[in-house]
């Protein structure tokens, strides 16, 4: 049976609870009469054979570029980069999809006489990743005959020594990137798509960029002209990141970009119930869920999080395609697309959503108050092809415990951040002007970015434009179950049931609202006409 | 008349110490030394020696200390038993030059009160919270009014006070403000001793009275770069942003906040918590005054930095390693005298009451006890930050005779009913 594509349920009395996301524990919550629910389609069936489809790619390249076994010769110097432990969401089972790329290129590499490749993983401005980490991503074998010999490097953008200034666009901006990926006679990026915000120009020019070449489309004014940034097309961020793009080919940067999709198998059988539309749950998946539940509530929260957090993803690929950088991100917007993409006809007043444990920016670690703003108003909200789910002046209810919580390890300018920047404004502009420079250029930020394990010390700002969009569309925030100070700290509204947001909610957009809950997993984008 | 005394009692003495220290601070004045008596006037030591009837007695961090049996053993050659507490006051004064003039007391019995001439090199030069002659002449020991058994204190009906001690107090200046005088003065001293030249990065410790009153000085007598506060309560960071903290941090955020604003690298735990700071601010002043505190301090200082000690310390068990290894000047800022301004010599409390007025320090005395309502007054005072509180004062008047300040509470007594906003 082919799987089913997404649609629009409206709420009945027969309509089962809804599941939602908590942090690290679900909510079921009974959504009012004529509510509409967004579910995304189900998990699309992957391809047969993949690393005969990734062979293929490599052999067929889309756009003007030649097949990657004919741009292979001895003597050259060949760096591979890769997607970062932000993606995939969860980290999927092994053999990861970079592995299997990588594999089939060092496979060329070799056949072609290459001595001289290096990887390196494209961090942009995010944590360097673990030992076990790259180990995971990439598989043993590769490991192994890569990090011993200091050729399994991670992208430092605070190493002048190794970074190449390219040049300015005609905007302005300037291009600063690797210089080891940069000067190499080829670069083949490698790249996993699991939202339509990936890829692309975005690859290179964000992944393996430093802050001076990023904070000229990681800003306000440009989260703000990007409606939405799942929107290529319609995204300020791409539109820097594409002239960014085109500026390294023309400073004579060779890219060979692979880019892959996923379907949203993202949960393993035990988890199996989140997969499913409520009213399909099997005795066995209401089993699952209330032991699940029970387990959960009873544990501590540092062991649930490790057990969220072991989660291995049982994704499966979906397309592969490799070449010209433009070309082969069509052909993955399209696949991201046939996976995600669900007709939703008209705005609504308020609408709701419940949020995972985990985002981009904490795998393996603690969902902070920062990133759980991301994750709603940058991510979720951002989920929509056409207009927001929500109308102008609407309401986003948000469920999430967001306790003050930080990793100090992997996100120690978040903290600073929310204690003494938000502390004095959450107005973006005012954050921007005044406290950016200093965070991103703070020494001590910078050594931990580069010895540690730390994001970048302009992260959480990043994070908090991440939000801009959806901040200047909406009359009010409201977070269930959230840590009251956490809430308030960000300007949002706390509320302790999901009855009570809706209540909140009416202060703002009036009686008897028009409610969307926007249903994940499975991942969705909507396409709002 | 009456007063609240201080006996020599060990037995009550070790009872206080472990109730305060089972029960937390304020709750051992029930078992403690501390009586509600009836006490004769006290004889005139000498000549210049008047007679003060009290208005409003404040209740301050080191009373505190003492009624908990906490303070440093130090002090036991400094005071004489029975004594009465209170050092922060101001009241009228009955006979001398100042017959019938309301005045503060500067508590501090030097050379001069004790009728030592010459004075002691201290005292000449100005500085008489530095007396070398603290303990002798013609008062037994005492190094205030408040710990002298020949002087009394203010939580009493009548002390008496020598006319150096004494401030007139302007007809424009409420009773409230008035007491605010004597803890302004040591933040104003305090200010004084930091001795920076403008634009340093400074933090403040502990923002009760003192610390308050510090933010005050340093932002009216100082020109820091940055003025950092740490205050536990939310009264308390409403008011230390209010008296010109350019920013107000909880305790646990002090490293990082001192980290951001010196741009320092740091040392860490395993965990990535910040232990200390390689840099750090150029001066942090201790209002506190326990050991957990001083190592803040020494945390966060920078190398050649300085740490202003004006909470009063008792036995502390503190690291000073970082304070040898980086060369970090360590002083006391006690009571007050003549500072060294750029306009010249002036009096700690002349300054002090002009940084009442403009920093309306008045706002600062939160509640007003009777004398007999004093196991409440304490207990109040030892949970002020916690409550919203600050400065806990007891009220001596009679019924209709003082000014309520902005947002004071009366508490029970015979002004029990009457409002701060009927009092005005």
């Amino acid at each position: 049976m082919s799987p089913r594509p997404g649609f629009v349920l409206e709420v009945d009395r027969s309509t089962p609870p809804t599941l939602m996301w908590h942090g690290e524990g679900f909510r079921l919550e009974r959504l009012p009469v004529g509510t509409r629910i967004v579910y995304g389609p189900e998990p699309i069936a992957p391809l047969a054979d993949p690393d005969a489809a990734i062979r293929h790619a490599l052999d067929h390249p889309l756009g003007d570029s030649a097949p990657l076994s004919t741009l292979l010769r001895p003597g050259m110097q060949l760096t591979i980069a890769f997607d970062d432990i932000s993606l995939p969401l969860p980290p999927m089972r092994a053999p990861d999809v970079r592995q299997r790329v990588i594999e089939a290129v060092l496979d060329l590499a070799a056949a072609g006489g290459v001595d001289d490749v290096v990887l390196i993983a494209a961090l942009a401005l995010h944590r360097r990743m673990t030992d076990p980490e790259l180990r995971h991503a990439l598989g043993d074998r590769i490991f192994e005959a890569f990090a011993p010999h200091g050729l399994l490097l991670q992208h430092d953008a605070e190493d002048p020594s190794n970074l190449v200034h390219l040049g300015l666009t005609d905007h302005g901006e300037d291009v600063e990137i690797n210089r080891r990926a940069a000067e190499s006679d080829l670069l083949v990026y490698v790249n996993i798509n699991i939202v339509a915000m990936d890829g692309g120009h975005k690859s290179v020019a964000t992944g393996l960029a430093s802050y001076r070449s990023i904070k000229h489309h990681h800003n306000v004014r440009t989260m703000q002209h990007s409606r939405s940034f799942m929107d290529v097309r319609n995204s300020e961020l791409h539109t820097s990141n594409w002239r960014m793009g085109r500026l390294i080919a023309e400073a004579g940067v060779k890219l060979f970009q692979i880019e892959t999709t996923l379907n949203t198998d993202q949960f393993p059988e035990q988890l199996g119930f989140l997969q499913k539309r409520e009213w399909e749950w099997t005795i066995r998946d209401r089993a699952s869920f209330l032991v699940s539940s029970t387990a959960l509530d009873r544990s501590p929260g540092e062991l649930t999080r490790k057990v969220f957090h072991a989660v291995r993803a049982p994704h499966n690929l979906t397309s592969v395609q490799a070449g010209a950088v433009e070309a082969v991100h069509e052909s993955t917007l399209a696949n991201v697309h046939r996976q995600q993409l669900v007709e939703v006809s008209g705005q609504t007043d308020v609408l709701t959503m419940g949020l995972p444990y985990i985002c981009p920016y904490n795998v393996n670690s603690t969902m902070n108050p920062i990133l759980v703003a991301c994750l709603g108003l940058g991510y979720f909200f951002n989920l929509y092809r056409g207009k927001p789910l929500v109308r102008e002046g609407g309401v986003v209810i948000m469920s999430h415990p967001t306790p003050w919580e930080f990793n100090p390890v992997h996100h120690p300018s978040y903290i600073d951040f929310f204690e003494q920047v938000l502390a004095e404004t959450t107005d973006q502009f005012e954050i921007e002007s005044k406290y950016e420079e200093s965070f991103a250029t703070d020494p001590w930020y910078v050594h931990l970015y580069r010895t540690s394990y730390a994001y970048h010390g302009v992260h959480p700002f990043y994070m908090w434009y991440w939000c801009a969009h959806a901040l200047q569309h909406l009359g009010r925030v409201i977070v269930v179950g959230g840590d009251r100070a956490a809430v308030r700290r960000m300007g949002f509204s706390p509320a302790s049931t999901l009855a009570d947001a809706l209540e909140i909610a009416e202060d703002v957009v009036g009686r008897d609202p028009s409610i969307t809950h926007f249903h994940a997993p499975p991942v969705l984008l909507a396409d709002v006409t | 008349m009456k007063a609240l005394q201080f006996e020599r009692n060990l037995p009550r003495f070790a009872a206080a110490r472990v109730a305060s220290a089972v029960a937390g601070s304020g709750k051992g004045v029930r078992v403690g030394p501390l009586e509600l008596v009836e006490v004769d006037a006290l004889p005139m030591p000498g000549p210049d020696w008047v007679r003060i009837r009290p208005r409003l007695a404040g209740i301050c961090g080191s009373d505190l200390a003492t009624l908990d049996g906490r303070s440093s053993r130090y002090f036991e050659q400094l005071v004489s038993f029975p004594f009465v507490p209170g050092h922060e006051i101001v009241g009228d004064v009955e006979g001398g030059r100042l017959d019938g003039r309301r005045v503060v007391i500067e508590p501090v019995l030097g050379c001069e009160a004790r009728g030592i001439n010459p004075p002691c090199a201290s005292c000449a030069a100005g500085h008489k919270g530095s007396c070398e002659r603290i303990a002798f002449g013609h008062l037994r020991p005492g190094l205030q009014t408040g710990y002298c058994r020949d002087t009394g204190g203010g939580w009493s009906a009548g002390l008496i006070a020598h006319e150096s001690q004494l401030h007139e107090v302007p007809e424009d200046v409420s009773d409230e403000a008035a007491v605010m005088i004597e803890p302004a003065a040591c933040a104003v001293h305090a200010a004084c001793a930091a001795d920076i030249a403008g634009g340093e990065r400074v933090m403040v410790l502990g923002a009760g009275t003192l610390g308050l009153c510090v933010i005050a000085a340093l932002r009216s007598l100082c020109l820091p770069g940055a003025l950092v506060a740490v205050a536990k309560h939310p009264e308390q960071r409403r008011l230390a942003r209010d008296l010109g903290a350019d920013q107000v941090v909880a305790p646990e955020e002090q490293r990082r906040a001192a980290r951001r604003l010196s741009g320092s690298l740091a040392l860490e735990s395993d965990n990535g918590e910040i232990e200390r700071l390689t840099g750090g601010v150029d001066l942090v002043v201790d209002c506190v005054g326990s050991a957990d505190s001083l190592q803040q301090c020494l945390a966060v200082v920078r190398p050649r930095g300085k740490i202003v000690l004006v909470g009063m310390p008792g036995v502390l068990k503190v690291d000073l390693a970082p304070l040898w290894q980086r060369e970090i000047e360590l002083r006391g800022a006690y009571a007050y005298g003549i500072e060294d301004r750029p306009e010249g010599p002036r009096v700690t409390f002349d300054l002090a009451l002009e940084l009442v007025r403009d920093a309306r320090l008045e706002r600062l005395v939160s509640a007003r006890y009777p004398l007999e309502r004093y196991e409440d007054a304490v207990a109040h005072a030892a949970s002020a930050g916690r409550r919203g509180a600050v400065k806990i004062v007891f009220d001596l008047r009679k019924a209709g005779a003082g000014s309520g300040g902005p947002g004071t509470e009366q508490v029970g007594g015979p002004q029990a009913a009457r409002t701060t906003k009927e009092a005005k």
